[in-house]
């Protein structure tokens, strides 16, 4: 592990939306190239963790780093995966034109997306197979296929780090499986990525690195070693093997 | 004067010119940043701000003495930006929610405004009369001077728009990407909400505080029927609302005692309504078509399924059967079997039908359609 380069960590988080934390005193330390899941019930703060991270939300206390240094200066890494729901998809614009949002952050201000940056997104659509719904309305798309324009727009970002928030939420067998393809090819070139996750049974087959998150958390690690009954329990607070087995 | 003497006189008339020409401008402006209100559901916004720009008006007057109108925009300008940040501050800072914090600040700043006007309507002084245009707007009160700051502020709003286009168009779909890909989501959000404040101050001479929301969200409302394009959105919405401005001048400047804001919304309404029914992707009249032409295809493969079924055991496919072994659970009709025929899928003699060659193929295919689907 020493040798591994530590592609995030984080020190000391705090979050709180009022006057109860939402994230209280978060270290995690994540090397470089692993497929990661946060893991947790419903209100752990798991999104809240990720958008802290990414400065959309501030936090009260903490810091965090990209590669060592602070996460400001090192934008062009990270690409995001917002959840679906956080967006209206009635919007006036087409998949292509979505995909394309994702090379606006390296053209900068003002500067508009041309040949080049079309090509790269056409790319993101047919890895992502929806290359023939490129024109397509996005209101028009289904669930999965919303999901995966989202997917592209953050593979045409070109990052070393991928977050992503719930991406197999409201989508179909088909595209869930296209979906992990994709982030084992992506940890196959090599890149982190840091997913939260809800169905606790495919974790040990998807991911190799997870995170159990309850306001605090709870451990982190590989998934062979530290996704146990144990850590199930004190992240859900109940006998989980009890309750699975019922 | 009726409307096509008001236009011939467009030609001749320098007044009627000017005030056309404003009122064109204005409805261009405010449909093109309406159309963001819209998109970013910030539709009662407009409402808020244009009320809060009424104690302005009024204070500005108490201060100066003069009725220019310049000196009274900007007072509501000065309102109506106070109006807005306060509104954004109750809901960061508050548990208050949207809707309660417009509300608010609407009724309160409208209020305040009714009052000081009152109070300037009893002060002896020959100047105060005419300031409660601005409550519903006066398009003949439009100078050469207004016309041209319409304009010049247009020009600068395109010039931006054009600019910050692509800034403009990611934080409206979708803001917290865009804080991660590193923009200042605060400054294009306040360059916005600046430009929308200032194309309803504009309007409220035109048009008047009460209604100046509507000119601002329904030229929007009904260029968003249309296209599936934000740039075609914008484009249409400013030529709807440019519409609406020159034909509701030119409505209440025919008739007697029209106030310009109530007939300028109405034309707007208009477009809106026209938009509502009859766009052929959203409109709800090529809806209803679309729905029950499909429901009536449905019907007739269904009926053709059954038939299909029945035929399938035959070694002569078009053996005759009765019509009442049909079963119009599967949709059969009188009528779907008479366009069944005229299709060419069934002969009809009597009480009998028998299916063609061509029918039995079109079943065939639909069913083997079926199995791939599933």
């Amino acid at each position: 592990m020493d040798e591994t380069k530590l592609a995030i960590s984080v020190d000391d988080l705090t979050v709180a939306y009022d006057y109860k934390p939402v994230l209280w005193d978060i270290d995690l330390a994540v090397p470089e190239g692993v497929l990661m899941a946060i893991v947790g019930p419903n209100g752990a703060g798991k999104s809240t963790l990720i958008k802290a991270i990414l400065g959309i939300i501030k936090p009260i206390a903490g810091s965090v780093a990209i590669y060592g240094k602070p996460y400001e200066k090192q934008r062009k890494l990270v690409a995001y995966v917002p959840q679906k729901g956080s967006v209206d998809w009635d919007f006036p614009t087409t998949a292509i034109d979505v995909v394309m949002m994702g090379t606006y952050g390296s053209l900068g201000w003002i500067k508009r997306p041309g040949q080049k940056e079309k090509k790269a997104s056409l790319e993101a659509l047919e890895k992502v197979g929806m290359l023939s719904f490129k024109n397509r309305q996005i209101s028009q798309l289904s669930g999965g296929q919303q999901q995966r324009v989202f997917l592209a727009r953050a593979l045409v970002q070109n990052a070393s780090i991928y977050f992503m928030d719930e991406p197999f939420q409201g989508v179909d067998a088909t595209t869930e499986i296209a979906i992990i393809n994709i982030l084992k090819e992506l940890r196959k070139a090599g890149k982190t990525v840091v997913v939260v996750h809800h169905d606790l049974q495919t974790v040990p087959e998807y991911f190799d690195w997870v995170t159990f998150l309850n306001v605090k958390k709870i451990a982190t690690g590989p998934v062979k070693e530290i996704f146990n009954d144990d850590n199930l329990t004190k992240t859900y607070g109940i006998n989980y093997k009890v309750a699975v087995n019922k | 004067m009726t409307i096509t003497e008001y236009f011939n006189l467009l030609f001749t008339d320098y007044t009627l010119r000017t005030i056309t020409l404003g009122t064109a401008v204005l409805g261009a402006i405010c449909g093109m940043l309406g159309s963001f209100a819209v998109l970013r559901k910030q539709s009662l916004l407009g409402d808020a701000v244009s009320h809060a720009a009424l104690p302005g008006i009024a204070i500005a007057f108490l201060i100066t003495g003069t009725k220019d109108s310049n000196v009274l925009l900007l007072g509501a300008l000065v309102s109506g930006l106070i109006g807005t940040f306060w509104i954004r501050g109750m809901i960061t800072k508050t548990h208050l929610k949207t809707d309660t914090a417009l509300g608010l600040i609407l009724s309160l700043f409208f209020g305040f405004g009714m009052l000081l006007l009152t109070f300037i309507q009893k002060m002896p002084n020959a100047n105060q009369a005419g300031l409660d245009k601005y409550l519903f707007g006066q398009a003949a009160t439009l100078v050469e001077s207004d016309v041209k700051i319409m304009i010049i502020v247009t020009g600068v709003c395109l010039f931006i728009l054009l600019l910050f286009w692509k800034e403009f168009k990611i934080l409206l779909f979708d803001p917290d990407y865009t804080k991660t890909l590193g923009f200042n989501t605060r400054f294009i959000d306040v360059l916005i909400t600046f430009f929308i404040v200032l194309a309803i101050v504009l309007g409220l001479q035109t048009v008047g505080v009460v209604l100046m929301s509507a000119l601002l969200l329904a030229p929007a409302a009904a260029a968003r029927q249309w296209t599936n394009s934000l740039g075609f959105m914008v484009f249409l919405a400013a030529i709807f609302g440019a519409f609406s401005g020159v034909l509701g001048t030119a409505i209440s400047a025919t008739q007697n005692n029209l106030s310009t804001g109530p007939v300028i919304v109405l034309v707007a309404a208009v477009f809106v309504i026209f938009s509502f029914i009859f766009s052929p992707g959203r409109g709800l009249l090529f809806r209803e078509i679309r729905f029950r032409k499909n429901r009536k295809d449905l019907q007739l493969k269904k009926t053709l399924q059954f038939m299909y079924g029945i035929v399938e055991s035959h070694e002569n496919i078009s053996h005759p059967h009765a019509i009442r072994i049909l079963n119009n659970f599967h949709g059969y009709t009188k009528g779907s079997l008479r366009t069944l025929e005229e299709k060419e899928w069934i002969t009809i003699s009597g009480q009998q039908w028998a299916l063609t060659q061509k029918g039995f193929d079109e079943a065939k295919d639909m069913y083997n359609q079926q199995l791939k689907n599933d």
